[in-house]
């Protein structure tokens, strides 16, 4: 079971990285001239393969990025406008964007809080531990246990680090198959096997009697419409559901397996690496993006869940990412007027990381004030990210501001805030 | 107890901020962007007064009863004043922030009035206020228990569901009418806000003698909630233009019913004007323009 387990956190690693099917290759064959036509694509699609490898365990977190980057062909014939008009037009959209990926990181995160606070499994403290943490807290001595939390730390950055440069060099010698089969794998994993466990844990926390023909059909059907939306075409809000479902099944695995204080520290790590290997000049994504560039190609499409609105069937079908990009959700808004497409995408590891630490905060202690405390300072966070973002225009690591918030909220309330409001609901005295 | 409870004190607390939520904010992208800042700043507030109340229970002595109770008290007044200073410095960055805002707002031109950004503003205070104060407390009410079986009021639910939400619409109140204080500069508003929040936090020290609290916190939530209607340029006549048949027809206007003001075959519309519907008779309503 642990060997199991191992195997399918190790796939998962992969699992938001590009992925590109066979269908995506040929339409990269012929995407010369469609590509053209749909001339924010390539942009959106560089833009995108930034956040590519790395991660954590297994998300692609992806540096939230706005698709304004590269202007296409449409955008370059507006390019000549002065910058002001252009700067508005971005800024235009961006309440928006805003809310259109407060949406999906406020389900994902009330996922996660409703299956801690009610299937006690993914609380309950098991010796299994990930190989990735191989170090055991021991909760008698603070010490030893600060200090192998930080050791876990660590490893499981190594980790990550060694996974995104081999990621670098696989993309930098071409071998696409590789990648998308490990991809492939790793999503087969996920929406079978954790989605099978997870079933499992909520039937036995409500009691209810499930034969084996009846979960096989289950999982089976869910399974599959999950691995054809994810990796080939479906319905625009099943694909998102599928996402939030694949994220917040992600974070629950890492609530579980992560030891106590490690997965603060994680947190914290993970934070500070996604600053580093998005705005560093040498960090892999950089490079990675930078291949793309030179090669002129939309690389992996990843799990990244954008906020563009709905796509209008019609436009421009040539230009239709949808069909080829499998694992992008994507909205898209045309303005029949601008004829332009804005939007900004968030990685899937930058939800998984969210839900963790919200889903942490909720498993730890029954205070629901942490937990709503972390969930507002994860979406303010979000939100200056995404200010920032409309003001320097250039890819953004989404992860520290709003971590960093979430850390600091969780401690202070969960220390200070908890007992003040604990003593004032005892007497009944109103601030 | 159990689910009944749970529903009918989580409908009590927070159905009306809920209903303000979905019908005035939901739509608005900005309007919920500054919802859940205006919900970070009491929060950051909450956090500030909680730390220093922390210390001062840290640095006494934790057995004498009466002086941690003083300290207690002393936590929510100091907590009310800086509830306040963050109010305004809300109101500040709100008003910094309003060139940027209109530019990120959808449409062109209507940026968000200070008088709708207050109001957010405010609701955003309530609504986490109201949330702290009651999430926990819903939590508890689900499970089995006996409430008041150590001597206390059987009544804690619903006095603090009902004390809740009058903390929520006065927060809103409040909003609207300190940030119109501010834009107008005057500043006995600004202390008459700032007393009537200590007032209503001095009075919810009276509990559990609820009748010496929530009575008195509603009759000022009532006053408040006028104050408000007339300080954000609602006036009597809107009040009747909202009852009565002006606003009947202009409301059922909308649906495209016309009212020919001639015999003539063509009636235009009067010149310089959109008008979607012409008046009955003159002097009905003074509103012409759709």
């Amino acid at each position: 079971m642990r060997l199991l387990q191992l195997w399918a956190f190790d796939f998962c690693q992969l699992l938001f990285m590009n992925t590109s099917d066979s269908e995506e290759d040929s339409y990269n064959e012929r995407s010369a001239l469609v590509q053209s036509e749909s001339p924010t694509i390539p942009s959106y699609n560089q833009d995108h393969d930034m956040s590519l490898p790395q991660e954590t365990d297994s998300k692609r977190r992806r540096p939230v990025s706005s698709g304004l980057d590269e202007p296409g062909p449409v955008e370059r014939e507006r390019a000549s406008t002065p910058d002001g008009e252009e700067e508005e037009l971005t800024l235009k959209y961006g309440a928006k964007h805003v809310i259109m990926l407060f949406i999906p990181v406020t389900l994902c995160m009330v996922v996660v809080v409703a299956t801690i606070k009610s299937v006690s499994f993914y609380t309950e403290k098991s010796s299994q531990r990930l190989i990735y943490t191989p170090f055991e807290e021991d909760p008698n001595s603070v010490g030893q246990r600060l200090l192998n939390s930080f050791l876990n730390t660590i490893v499981m950055i190594s980790v990550i680090v060694v996974m995104t440069i081999i990621l670098v060099v696989l993309y930098k010698y071409r071998c696409y198959k590789f990648i998308h089969g490990w991809l492939i794998l790793s999503s087969l994993m996920l929406l079978f096997w954790f989605s099978f466990m997870y079933l499992g844990e909520v039937f036995k926390t409500y009691n209810v009697a499930m034969d084996y023909p009846t979960l096989v059909m289950i999982i089976w059907n869910f399974g599959v419409v999950g691995m054809i939306c994810i990796h080939w075409k479906g319905p625009l809000r099943l694909q998102q559901a599928y996402l939030i479902v694949i994220s917040a099944l992600m974070a629950l695995i890492f609530i579980k397996y992560l030891p106590e204080w490690s997965a603060w520290v994680i947190l914290g790590a993970i934070s500070i690496y996604d600053l580093i290997a998005v705005l560093c000049p040498k960090g892999p994504l950089r490079m990675l993006v930078e291949t793309a560039q030179e090669r002129n190609e939309p690389i992996f499409p990843a799990l990244i869940y954008s906020s563009a609105m709905v796509w209008m069937v019609g436009m421009a079908d040539s230009s239709n990412p949808g069909s080829g990009e499998s694992f992008t959700i994507i909205y898209k808004y045309f303005f029949p007027q601008d004829n332009e497409m804005l939007w900004v995408k968030l990685g899937l590891g930058d939800f998984i990381f969210y839900s963790v630490l919200v889903g942490k905060a909720a498993a730890t202690g029954g205070d629901w004030n942490t937990t709503l405390a972390c969930f507002v300072a994860i979406l303010i966070g979000l939100c200056l990210t995404l200010l920032l973002l409309a003001i320097f225009k250039k890819a953004l690591p989404a992860l520290p501001i709003s971590i960093t918030f979430g850390l600091v909220f969780y401690f202070s309330t969960d220390n200070l805030v908890r007992p003040f409001m604990d003593s004032l609901a005892a007497h009944q005295y109103y601030i | 107890m159990t689910l009944a409870v749970f529903f009918g004190c989580a409908f009590i607390a927070f159905g009306p901020s809920f209903a303000l939520f979905v019908f005035t904010i939901a739509k608005d992208p900005l309007r919920v962007i500054i919802l859940i800042a205006g919900a970070f700043f009491w929060l950051l507030s909450l956090l500030l007064s909680s730390l220093v109340w922390f210390i001062a229970i840290k640095a006494s002595n934790s057995q004498d009863l009466t002086l941690q109770r003083g300290l207690l008290i002393f936590g929510v007044f100091f907590s009310v004043l800086l509830q306040e200073v963050f109010r305004f410095a809300y109101y500040r960055l709100l008003r910094k922030a309003t060139e940027g805002l209109a530019a990120i707002s959808d449409d062109d031109g209507s940026a968000i009035s200070v008088r709708q950004m207050a109001y957010v503003a405010g609701l955003g205070f309530g609504i986490m206020s109201g949330a702290f104060s009651m999430i926990n407390i819903l939590s508890d009410s689900l499970g089995p228990g006996t409430v008041g079986i150590f001597g206390d009021s059987q009544y804690y639910f619903i006095t603090a569901a009902l004390m809740t939400l009058a903390l929520t619409l006065l927060h809103t109140f409040w909003g609207v009418v300190f940030f119109e204080g501010c834009e107008k500069s005057r500043w006995w508003v600004i202390a008459a806000v700032v007393s009537l929040h200590l007032l209503v936090a001095g009075l919810s020290l009276l509990n559990p003698l609820y009748e010496g609290s929530l009575p008195p916190v509603y009759v000022i939530t009532l006053a408040t909630g006028v104050w408000a209607f007339f300080s954000s340029g609602g006036s009597l006549h809107s009040l009747s233009a909202l009852c009565t048949l002006c606003g009947f027809e202009s409301r059922a206007s909308r649906t495209m019913t016309e009212v020919p003001l001639s015999k003539t075959p063509n009636p235009q519309p009067l010149p310089g004007r959109r008008s979607m519907w012409l008046p009955t008779a003159p002097g009905v309503c003074s509103r012409q323009e759709s």
